[in-house]
């Protein structure tokens, strides 16, 4: 490594390097995970032109279309050219849906964002009370008791939690529609109703994992000498946890929060379905179903892509909120 | 020093006492943990119909002296149909977990002892796997060869084996930089010999643990599957499949749907509870 840098600008340069290194390694690991979805997905022997044919087909019909669309070139200059398909925003065409798959994913994404982004907004301020709560209770009945709850909670299958707000909430007390469809026209309200089931759903599946994360992030902060310090100065518990400590479990609980976020990928699996919700989660299922490979793959790559900037946002995080990092 | 530490610990854990000392939490799980063991051998024989047998005259019936857990969408007995459903979800769960942490172990052993350059290219290969999340790496593969039941053991197996081998490197790296290990070294000891005589006997507590977890999220991932129609295909049933096939009763708030639910929640739940009790190493931090 150079010599050690003083000022406050080459402080910030390391910085830079750090989280240019980052990102490499996050493009690197993004594309190695295109390979191995691209080897995975070609496993099985036969290929479109044959399925686009049917059995009947003459082998010169199916020889022709194969070089139409590019069949016949080997592996490598197939995976090369989908690449840059994906990179350029045209992941192929589906032969099921006979359109292209950019248009299908166009008309299923916004919905998949705004389930993602209301659940995020319900799942994190409730995760980081629940957290901090039980951790300034550390050892407490309340702590005690939110500690088995959470960590039960973790096991719970995506389905049942789903099942269990339905029985309660559209077959018991007939407030919310079980299936959700996304209004055409209204407001804001009608798409709240419309959708509070699946945010429901989605905000418990990974509440659990978050809360249970930020309250060890503050445990574990909880230990350390300036706490006990601040603690004999006589700061109170809620000064001492909100102004002293999280301001330094910063980095671990963003990190906390990426993590469990990347729960919502999983859970939407199995949420989307169960009510039916038009999102890129249950298109993907249907893609399996229909064994449509184009759109199967360019779904694997949003998700896989959700998941490595979810991870490198928690890294930058921690990178940033590490003083002795920016001031190096 | 350490491996006295771990050698207390496993004193502990085969000494007949360590039940009794478990928490209240860690009972309840063990409990359930025993419980769904024996439903998963001697279910089938304890079963009180013929799990294909339309057994009820009405589809979706509530709880009933004749028919305890009532009857699912086709009239068939749902405490029949859950008791042969375990042994998928527990069974194969299980296999799948063994395979994948028994594999995960092994290739982190070699990375530990291997040169350099072949335990970097393993965990670059192994990074990879772990940057797609599970549930999506599950469609893929099902989508690209199937889901027979052989092929669902493979598919859970190879999807969490990344986790198991993250866990088991970490240990492997440092344990390899110990004393006895070195000793052992000079002494001229082949590297199987250290990897299974010296190494490994020093990881076990953790990976057991770790196994634990890798049961859980296999039964959920292998659940949700058949939930999603992608498992295990009829005429087997799993729990998962059982929640899937009953899904029009939910209306109507039937246990069809509800009891494997809930029984695939006391499974998972109670496993979790159970690892989370026992006694863990010393300097552990998280709670």
């Amino acid at each position: 490594m150079a010599a050690p840098p003083t000022s406050r600008e080459s402080g910030n340069a390391f910085l830079l390097i750090l989280l240019a290194k980052r990102v490499a390694s996050g493009l690197l690991t993004l594309f190695l995970v295109s390979l191995v979805v691209f080897i995975i997905s070609g496993l099985l022997p036969g290929d479109a032109a044959q399925e686009m044919l049917g059995q009947s087909a003459t082998p010169e019909a199916v020889a022709a279309l194969r070089q139409q669309m590019g069949l016949d070139q080997p592996a490598a200059v197939r995976f090369l050219r989908w690449l840059a398909g994906l990179l350029g925003g045209d992941p192929g065409f589906s032969l099921v849906a006979n359109m292209p798959v950019a248009d299908i994913i166009a008309s299923r994404l916004p919905n998949s964002l705004i389930l993602a982004a209301l659940s995020t907004l319900v799942a994190v301020p409730l995760a980081l009370t629940i957290g901090i709560t039980s951790a300034m209770r550390q050892g407490g009945r309340l702590d005690r008791a939110l500690n088995t709850t959470t960590l039960a909670m973790v096991a719970l299958p995506e389905f049942l939690i789903a099942t269990i707000a339905v029985l309660i909430f559209a077959v018991e007390l007939r407030w919310l529609p079980s299936i959700a469809l996304v209004p055409a026209q209204g407001g804001f309200l009608d798409l709240l109703r419309a959708l509070a089931m699946p945010i429901l759903s989605l905000s418990i599946i990974v509440v659990a994992q978050m809360a249970r994360m930020t309250r060890a992030a503050i445990i574990a902060q909880l230990g350390l000498p300036y706490v006990e310090m601040a603690r004999l100065k006589g700061v109170s518990p809620a000064r001492l946890v909100l102004v002293h400590v999280l301001p330094n479990a910063i980095a671990p609980i963003v990190n906390a929060m990426a993590l469990s976020l990347s729960y919502l990928l999983g859970g939407a699996v199995i949420v989307e379905t169960i009510f039916n919700y038009p999102g890129l989660a249950s298109l993907m299922v249907n893609a399996v179903t229909s064994r449509d490979m184009p759109l199967l793959q360019a779904c694997a790559m949003i998700f896989c892509c959700a998941y490595l900037s979810l991870v490198l946002i928690a890294d930058t995080v921690a990178i940033l909120a590490n003083p002795r990092l920016r001031n190096r | 020093m350490s491996a006295i530490v771990e050698k207390k610990q496993a004193e502990g854990l085969a000494s007949p006492g360590w039940a009794a000392r478990l928490p209240l939490a860690g009972k309840v799980g063990l409990g359930l943990v025993i419980f769904w063991i024996a439903t998963a051998i001697a279910g089938p024989w304890l079963a009180p119909y013929d799990p294909g047998a339309f057994a009820h005259q009405d589809v979706f019936a509530g709880f009933g002296a004749a028919h305890w857990l009532g009857s699912d969408y086709l009239g068939r007995d749902v405490l029949s149909r859950v008791l042969s459903g375990a042994r998928y979800s527990v069974g194969l769960a299980a296999a799948a977990a063994i395979a994948a942490s028994c594999t995960g172990t092994g290739l982190a052993l070699i990375a530990a002892l291997a040169p350099r350059w072949l335990d970097e290219l393993l965990s670059r290969f192994i990074d990879t796997l772990i940057s797609i999340p599970s549930k999506i790496f599950a469609l893929v593969l099902v989508a690209a060869v199937g889901s027979s039941l052989l092929l669902l053991f493979l598919i859970a197996a190879f999807i969490y084996i990344p986790g198991a081998y993250r866990i088991a490197r970490s240990q492997a790296v440092n344990l390899a930089q110990m004393d006895y290990v070195q000793v052992a070294r000079t002494r001229g000891e082949k590297a199987a010999y250290i990897a299974i005589r010296e190494i490994l006997p020093n990881m076990l507590h953790p990976m057991l643990a770790d196994f634990g977890l890798r049961f859980v999220f296999i039964v959920l991932l292998l659940s949700g599957l058949s939930f999603l129609g992608l498992g295990v295909q009829p005429p087997d049933a799993d729990l998962g499949s059982l929640v899937r096939e009953n899904i029009s009763g939910l209306g109507e708030g039937a246990p069809a749907i509800l009891v494997p639910a809930l029984a695939i929640a006391t499974l998972t739940v109670g496993v979790n509870l159970l690892i989370d009790a026992l006694p863990r190493r010393r300097g552990s931090k998280e709670g």
